[in-house]
């Protein structure tokens, strides 16, 4: 298969680009800001996305959905990493999906995902850095399950209509196996969610579970073998969010290369500057190289392949890479102007950040290859 | 099973049948590779012969040019399979040679019936080795300030003046050069020229590099007469050709900064030299850090490649985007070196000993340096990308 999108994705990429960049442009995450929205991200927008079918994007067509791939999951994404839009897509229609898909669960979640009703957030992370090791605790209690133990860093975890938990239903938490994935409902008894402004203006909640009682029936995929449906949700989460951060780089990019094509000084346009040219042009390779990562990552992903794991810990790796260097170049070539809060190169700086951090940083993956080739 | 399906299967099974077992090692070095020419010499390795000959049998050597031409005719599809076919069987490349990735895509565009039907065989059978006659002593970066001059005589052309930093030029048989046929214009007074090296008044003397190795020569033209039907394009209009030939050039350098089919000798040696510690990591901490960054940068631009291939072959790469290939290609592959040097210690110091291979390691490290020079500095791809596909002012 050809490392280009096909006609039908560049169809898909160019209804994309003009959907969110009138839609949600960088001005709605701005106004959302400014009006310090408890929410943080628009439903009606969430209910938008629906009705151009983006939600069912990787929903398969027997259950209702489009029935495509990674592929064109990303390519939303990127749109909505270029325009900074809020929004639970990477959370609900990306990983959430991709936990769910094939399972007993489905029927219970799919319907609304797809409708615009219900949002999905991803209660993973317990450490400020995200790791393999799941500590919290589900016992059996009754019917079901207790969940005891806390979360961080679960974006919209203090709105969504469903959490995806990795818990331990046996053996301690450096172990593999002994991990199962939960769907919780939001009026869960005895789950506190503490939403937490994070710098780049979205809401990530702390979450505390404190002996929430699930039904049998809430378990996603085999009890202790979670691990399985954990890593096809981390597998979609961080190939969606390197998409999502060639959107923000990208972004970044042009408004940087805009900027010196119209900045003067010393009586010239400071884009003829061979300095700041060189920096551009490295800027433009980097950013090449890491969009050529993520597209790999999405095609394995989507044909099921054994190297799809290694692909996407590059892309993640590398799109983390290149969109730091993005957001970085960009605020240092705009000067002072780049600093201020006027000016939006600033929000890329802010949300590249937080994606980088995102289901494991370029740190994280780039110890996951070593220790996958042996070192 | 889809026809491609079907190319595959075949294509592996051709390839297990027919590449000799000694052609699917890695490369020891420089000297593994076959670069064909009437001075080829297969004494001490016959299979080199036998591997070549029997791809170009198929049109392999060349899959995606025309059957006509010594070609596969392969689709594009079918020649990204044959690639990961050889890849996954590990097959060495079997005809390194300019005349297939730098003067064949040139003829191809610009070269007459004749020219093509004359020169393409011969490359891609490897009978002829070619050489680049591009950079003189005045003539670097700036390329178009060349000044080797051809004096129209009759039917011919006389040639005189100097080449330097050309490729194995005391290797090969023929030579595509750059020569000055106008003063009236710096770029639009440039024609392309194809040569025998065997024609009286060309000479060479091989320069002497850091790596201890002579790959490149100054090339000497005195009185050198060539035939007018050797022109390739118009007179005067060798600047185009010159300038198609770089975008493929550099595609060719960019390559260089992919990881080797098969195994990772980076890594491997890494674990020879350092070892691992209890848990299985390297037991040199920051060293496995910086291998392991570079191993997502190597990998990721092992995508690009691919990318750019392909968007090549279906006409969809920015025609400036070979420079970014060339300059991110190159400066991926001294990284490597640094990391190979760093990662053997004092044993990659050794220069001539046997372990050493004589001293392949260096000699290699020293080689990359190179890299980022030839073929257009980094600097100068990065000049055109910013021009060209930024379109930043002037």
């Amino acid at each position: 298969m050809p490392l280009y999108l096909n006609d039908e994705q560049t169809m898909l990429r160019e209804s994309a680009q003009q959907f969110v960049a009138e839609a949600a442009p960088v001005s709605h995450m701005r106004a959302l800001r400014d009006a310090n929205d408890a929410t943080g991200f628009s439903r009606d927008l969430w209910k938008q996305f629906a009705e151009m079918g983006f939600t069912g994007i990787l929903i398969p067509e027997a259950d209702g959905g489009l029935g495509l791939g990674h592929v064109e999951a990303g390519v939303v994404l990127e749109e909505i990493g270029r325009n900074l839009s809020p929004s639970p897509f990477l959370t609900t229609a990306v990983a959430a999906v991709a936990a769910l898909n094939g399972t007993a669960q489905r029927e219970r979640w799919f319907p609304g995902i797809l409708s615009g009703e219900t949002v999905a957030a991803l209660a993973i992370d317990e450490r400020a850095k995200h790791g393999d090791a799941i500590g919290m605790k589900a016992e059996r209690s009754g019917n079901g399950f207790k969940l005891t133990g806390t979360k961080q860093f679960v974006a919209h975890g203090h709105v969504a209509d469903l959490l995806i938990v990795a818990a331990r239903t046996a053996g301690s938490p450096e172990d593999s196996d002994g991990v199962t994935l939960f769907a919780v409902p939001k009026d869960a008894a005895n789950l506190t969610a503490d939403p937490q402004r994070l710098a780049d203006a979205s809401l990530a909640a702390r979450m505390t579970f404190d002996g929430v009682e699930v039904d049998a029936d809430a378990v996603i995929g085999e009890v202790d073998g979670g691990r399985t449906v954990l890593n096809a949700l981390l597998g979609a989460g961080r190939t969606g969010a390197a998409a999502e951060m060639l959107g923000v780089g990208g972004g970044a990019m042009d408004m940087t290369v805009q900027y010196l094509k119209e900045r003067k000084q010393f009586g010239v346009l400071i884009g003829s500057f061979q300095a700041l040219q060189h920096r551009a042009a490295h800027l433009y390779s980097e950013l090449e190289v890491a969009r050529a990562a993520v597209l790999k990552a999405q095609q394995l992903l989507d044909a099921g392949d054994a190297r799809a794991d290694e692909a996407v810990s590059v892309a993640k790796a590398m799109a983390g890479m290149a969109s730091t260097l993005a957001v970085q170049e960009g605020v240092q070539m705009h000067g002072g102007i780049g600093m201020t809060d006027e000016y939006d190169i600033g929000f890329y700086m802010k949300r590249g950040r937080v994606l980088a951090e995102l289901f494991g940083d370029t740190n994280y993956h780039a110890d996951a290859l070593a220790r996958a080739a042996g070192y | 099973m889809t026809d491609l399906d079907t190319f595959r299967a075949e294509a592996r099974a051709w390839l297990e049948a027919n590449v000799p077992a000694s052609m699917r090692q890695p490369m020891r070095g420089e000297g593994d590779a076959n670069w064909g020419g009437r001075k080829a010499d297969y004494s001490k390795n016959p299979d080199q012969k036998l591997y070549m000959d029997r791809m170009a049998g198929r049109g392999w050597t060349v899959p995606d040019w025309p059957k006509q031409y010594g070609g596969g005719g392969l689709s594009a599809a079918e020649a990204k399979i044959l690639r990961e076919e050889m890849a996954a069987l590990k097959c060495r490349n079997p005809l390194n040679s300019f005349g297939i990735s730098m003067l064949g895509p040139a003829l191809l565009k610009y070269g007459t019936e004749e020219q093509k039907l004359e020169h393409l065989p011969k490359i891609a059978r490897g009978e002829i080795r070619w050489c680049q006659g591009y950079s003189e002593p005045n003539a670097g970066s700036d390329l178009a300030g060349l000044a080797t001059s051809a004096i129209s005589d009759g039917d011919d052309y006389i040639v005189n003046g100097q080449k330097v930093w050309t490729s194995y030029a005391d290797k090969a048989d023929w030579i595509f050069c750059l020569v000055r046929t106008s003063k009236e214009s710096k770029q639009g007074g440039i024609s392309f020229l194809l040569f025998d090296m065997d024609s009286p008044g060309v000479s060479t003397k091989p320069i002497l590099l850091i790596s201890g190795y002579s790959p490149f020569c100054e090339t000497f033209f005195d009185n050198v007469r060539v035939p007018k039907k050797n022109r390739i394009h118009d007179e005067n209009k060798g600047w185009d050709v010159a300038k198609y030939l770089l975008g493929h050039e550099r595609e060719m350098i960019s390559g260089m900064g992919l990881a080797s089919p098969g195994g990772n000798p980076l890594i491997e040696g890494a674990i020879a030299t350092i070892g691992l510690d209890a848990q299985g990591r390297l037991a040199d901490p920051i060293l496995r850090a910086q291998l392991a960054l570079f191993e997502v940068r190597s990998k990721a631009f092992s995508a690009m490649s691919e990318r750019f291939i392909d968007q090549l072959k279906a006409g969809q790469a920015h025609p400036a985007q070979p420079s970014m290939m060339k300059y991110y290609g190159t400066e991926l592959n001294k990284d490597r070196h640094e990391l190979i040097m760093a990662s053997g210690g004092s044993d990659t110091l050794e220069w001539e000993s046997e372990r050493s291979n004589g001293g392949a390691k260096p000699r290699a490290w020293l080689r990359t340096k190179a890299n980022s020079i030839e073929g257009g500095t980094s600097e100068v791809q990065l000049n055109i990308v910013a021009k060209r596909i930024l379109e930043l002012p002037a």
